[in-house]
């Protein structure tokens, strides 16, 4: 759909990511309902998730990971950055923007514009394609695009296994000795599919079980996937990583499949056994893990899918700066591995406000 | 309904938001938050500085007995922190188990809900610090 | 400046008082202090009544004509002074300025804090704005946190230990015990202490003074006037007032109570007198570490010394110093604007010799220090039963 091979082209300064450091088992969750610890693991391929702390929310968790991503662009002077958008399906407001109170957290507030994008799990990657757009037509230098969430789920549901706290976060402008990688282009497809829901003012999220798979899920993943690979005349062997959306670590892995790439390509940026699903953050925080490993010249097929239901898809080519760069902020392995807090349902279900009080 | 605090929240979010102080330029000594006359020489002259965001415990306590507002938040740690450039902050320490917090341990700033107005209203964002990754 | 004295004191009981509300605390005390004066109430020129904050926790400001109204002496001044949990320290200063700069002959100056009505959280919210609420109550800075900090730097720096600790609150809650109008007079040891419940690491229930009701009164006159009513007037011969920064972490050094060594450098000076001189001490143990503190910047101990001087006994109610023979704010209580005037209370009882179980032996002179705060506020005051 956006063949972005022309000038100028379009750069990644900085990634970061954020996740917190407490953790619940599989184990833990299933024991507080009754389920086998190990139909769940094998079933969705996760051994532990992300649990937000007390004092955490989406916008603490997007402002930690814009400063990682702030880190990572040392030559990006905050004052240009002209736009700030996050993409999220779990704000604590819901009506009031989170991308106000993470530009003044940045120090960015004056001639920033910014706004808060709500598709589902997807919102973040609408947010890259916001700014991709902007920078291109000259009408911003630099931009700042989030994908975050402390994403949701009803006590007992089998989301529970899988919603978890993180984001990443891009600093985006025109392609220069500085970026880490650049966009080769972008594809987008949607339709009204309802999979996933949540209505105003209702705590958590709706879902359609299997029915979120094949219509929903792998449909759309396909379809963008095809289509921008189509665009720019690439073929699956012509990719060096893919990272899908991943609601859980099963879904990416086949959808992979699907496409024609081996399980080598998917897995590098395969985050969710660990961590859960960040839901605007995952396949984004896929990235990132992605270019903590890669190498300069390297291509990476990225694939966000948001219910309701959308997937835009992106193909990246690493660049040299990444050599200099990764090292400069927390690199998403060691978020999974330095620091961890676990907890159990207990003390998960009281942090995510699950006991009535 | 309690009666909004925006306002007040508002005229400091950028000093909580950033760990934003003053730094004199006759003394050259940093101080947290906004002031107008150096507390240390009485100079007129202070610039507003972002303030090191690293630094080290100087004194901690566990608190177990809360106040209004963070009734079932549970014990938390308060410390006072030394930070690189010489200035102190009062804040929470989090990401860690009051076991391992001791006097010098070194800390990052971090960005965290403090507490919010009520159910319906406010949040409020500021610093904390926790141990250096 | 002439000579000031006291010629009359009142004080409530300090605890959880019911069927008391705000008003009849501080007119209790005062009809008592104006009955032992032995003046009438038509000889009042002035009052000065120190309160923390009865805005929050009764929801009344304004409590100068509502006292005046109540004492039955409406048309004369009356003064609400506010310093935190030194309020009515620094309301008796100013009573005395008052009358030793010939403003007024007789005043009546006390205080008065009803905080039993509320939630712990709720008084724990209220307390917490004398400390700095935009950089440290915000951020969940609670009143024995800042002196958990406090105890924990002092602890590191001279080996202060957890004992020692105690031992302010073992002592003072043996003085209470011989104090009928004391909010606890029950007996304890450092077990006791050490097994209660922590509040703020490393400060336990038991290092905590409580949160009382109560209220405290004093007459106070020139002195051609005072020794018309009183046999036994009391002088004030020697007053000082500090301040120091609101936040603690602006404070180069937190284990030193900076503000209360100044005010008692200048109540010594006015005084002309040295800390070996006092016979008797009424400090402000709003914690017991803040004892221990205020041995060291009252110049009773040397710098990191002040745990020794509660271990070697010597402000024991029979050692060398006497501290706190009321049972001080840890056993008598704390209703914080109350606390400075109660103060007074104790040690004009003790210079007349009127103390009771808890009466130090021949005691001259006293000092009452007061303080507000994380110690932001401080004041000193030094009492004689002979004139100077």
């Amino acid at each position: 759909m956006s063949d972005l091979r022309n000038d100028p082209l379009i750069g990644i300064s900085g990634y970061g990511v954020y996740m917190p450091v407490y953790r619940i088992k599989i184990e833990d969750i299933a024991k507080a309902w009754g389920d086998d610890p190990d139909t769940i693991k094998n079933g969705l391929l996760v051994y532990e998730i992300t649990v937000k702390g007390r004092d955490e929310d989406q916008i603490t968790v997007a402002v930690e990971a814009a400063r990682n991503a702030l880190k990572r662009a040392p030559e990006v002077d905050p004052k240009g950055i002209g736009a700030v958008y996050i993409g999220s399906e779990s704000k604590p407001y819901a009506v009031k923007p989170s991308s106000t109170v993470v530009a003044a957290a940045l120090g960015l507030e004056l001639g920033v514009r910014g706004a808060d994008y709500e598709f589902a799990c997807k919102g973040g990657s609408e947010g890259i394609i916001s700014i991709i757009a902007q920078v291109k037509a000259g009408m911003i230098k630099y931009g700042l695009a989030i994908g975050a969430d402390c994403s949701q789920s009803w006590p007992g549901d089998v989301l529970e296994y899988t919603a978890s706290s993180g984001g990443a976060a891009f600093i985006i402008g025109v392609k220069n000795n500085d970026s880490v990688a650049y966009f080769e282009g972008t594809y987008s497809v949607m339709s009204d599919t309802a999979d996933f829901w949540r209505r105003d003012g209702v705590e958590f999220p709706r879902h359609t079980g299997r029915f979120t798979g094949k219509p929903a899920y792998f449909d759309h993943i396909i379809k963008a996937a095809e289509g921008l690979m189509n665009e720019l005349n690439l073929k699956p062997s012509d990719f060096n990583y893919i990272v899908p959306h991943q609601p859980n670590g099963k879904f990416p892995i086949r959808v992979a499949k699907m496409l024609g790439f081996k399980i080598e390509q998917v897995e590098p940026g395969l985050v969710t056994p660990w961590t859960g699903n960040f839901y605007s953050g995952s396949a984004l925080t896929g990235l990132c893990k992605a270019l903590d490993n890669a190498e300069p010249g390297e291509r990476i097929l990225v694939v966000t899918f948001g219910s309701g239901a959308g997937a835009d898809a992106f193909s990246i080519v690493v660049q040299d700066a990444i050599k200099r760069k990764r090292d400069l902020a927390p690199k998403v392995e060691d978020l999974i591995n330095k620091r961890k807090v676990y907890v159990d349902y207990g003390v998960y279900a009281r942090l995510w406000n699950k006991i009535k009080v | 309904m309690s009666s909004p605090r925006s306002p007040r929240i508002w005229q400091l979010k950028d000093i909580r938001y950033r760990l934003l102080g003053v730094e004199c330029n006759k003394c050259n000594k940093r101080f947290l938050g906004k002031r107008l006359v150096c507390p240390s020489c009485g100079s007129r002259d202070l610039k507003i500085v972002e303030l090191s965001r690293t630094g080290k415990i100087y004194s901690y306590t566990v608190v177990h007995t809360p106040p209004r507002g963070r009734e079932n938040y549970g014990p938390y740690i308060i410390a006072i922190i030394e930070l690189d450039d010489g200035a102190r902050a009062t804040g929470e320490v989090v990401d860690v188990d009051p076991s391992e917090v001791e006097i010098g341990m070194k800390v990052e700033m971090v960005f965290r809900r403090i507490g919010e107005e009520d159910r319906a209203g406010i949040i409020y964002y500021g610093y904390k610090f926790r141990p250096i990754l | 400046m002439r000579n000031v004295a006291i010629i009359g004191v009142g004080i409530t009981k300090f605890g959880e008082l019911w069927d008391k509300q705000l008003r009849d605390l501080f007119i209790d005390a005062s009809l008592e202090a104006i009955k032992d004066a032995k003046v009438d109430l038509k000889d009042i020129q002035a009052i000065y009544i120190g309160n923390m904050s009865a805005g929050e926790w009764v929801e009344q400001e304004h409590i100068g004509p509502l006292m005046a109204d109540y004492l039955g002496v409406r048309g004369i001044p009356s003064y609400r002074v506010e310093s935190a949990c030194a309020s009515s320290g620094i309301a008796f200063k100013l009573a005395y300025e008052a009358v030793a700069t010939g403003l007024y002959d007789l005043v009546l100056v006390g205080g008065v804090e009803k905080m039993t009505d509320v939630s712990t959280e709720e008084s724990t919210h209220h307390l917490a704005s004398a400390a700095d609420r935009e950089y440290e109550a915000f951020f969940g800075v609670t009143f024995p946190s800042l002196y958990a900090l406090m105890a924990r730097r002092h602890m590191y720096e001279y080996g202060t230990t957890r004992e020692q600790l105690a031992l302010v609150a073992v002592k003072n809650h043996r003085n209470g015990s011989l104090n009928p109008k004391a909010h606890f007079r029950n007996v304890i040891n450092i077990d006791t202490v050490l097994n209660s419940p922590i509040v703020a690491d490393p400060l336990r229930l038991f290092d905590c003074s409580p949160i009382s009701d109560g209220a405290s009164a004093i007459v106070i006159a020139s002195e051609d006037i005072a020794r018309k009513y009183s046999d036994t007037p009391i002088y004030i011969i020697g007053s000082g007032f500090a301040t120091d920064t609101i936040a603690l972490h602006d404070r180069s050094d937190i284990t030193f109570l900076w503000a209360t060594a100044e005010a008692a450098k200048k109540a010594y000076k006015m005084a002309d007198i040295e800390p070996n001189d006092i016979d008797v001490a009424e400090v402000h143990d709003c914690f017991t570490i803040a004892e221990i503190m205020a041995y060291e910047a009252l110049g009773f101990a040397e710098r990191g010394e002040g745990g020794k001087l509660i271990e070697e006994g010597v402000t024991e109610l029979d050692g060398k110093i006497p501290v706190n023979p009321s049972g001080g704010l840890k056993a008598k209580g704390h209703p914080v604007g109350a606390t400075g005037t109660a103060q007074i209370v104790e040690l004009t009882l003790q210079l007349r010799g009127e103390a009771g179980k808890r009466q130090v032996q021949g005691a001259e002179i006293g000092l009452a220090h007061n303080m507000g705060g994380s110690g932001s506020s401080a004041v000193v005051h030094i009492l004689s039963r002979v004139r100077r």
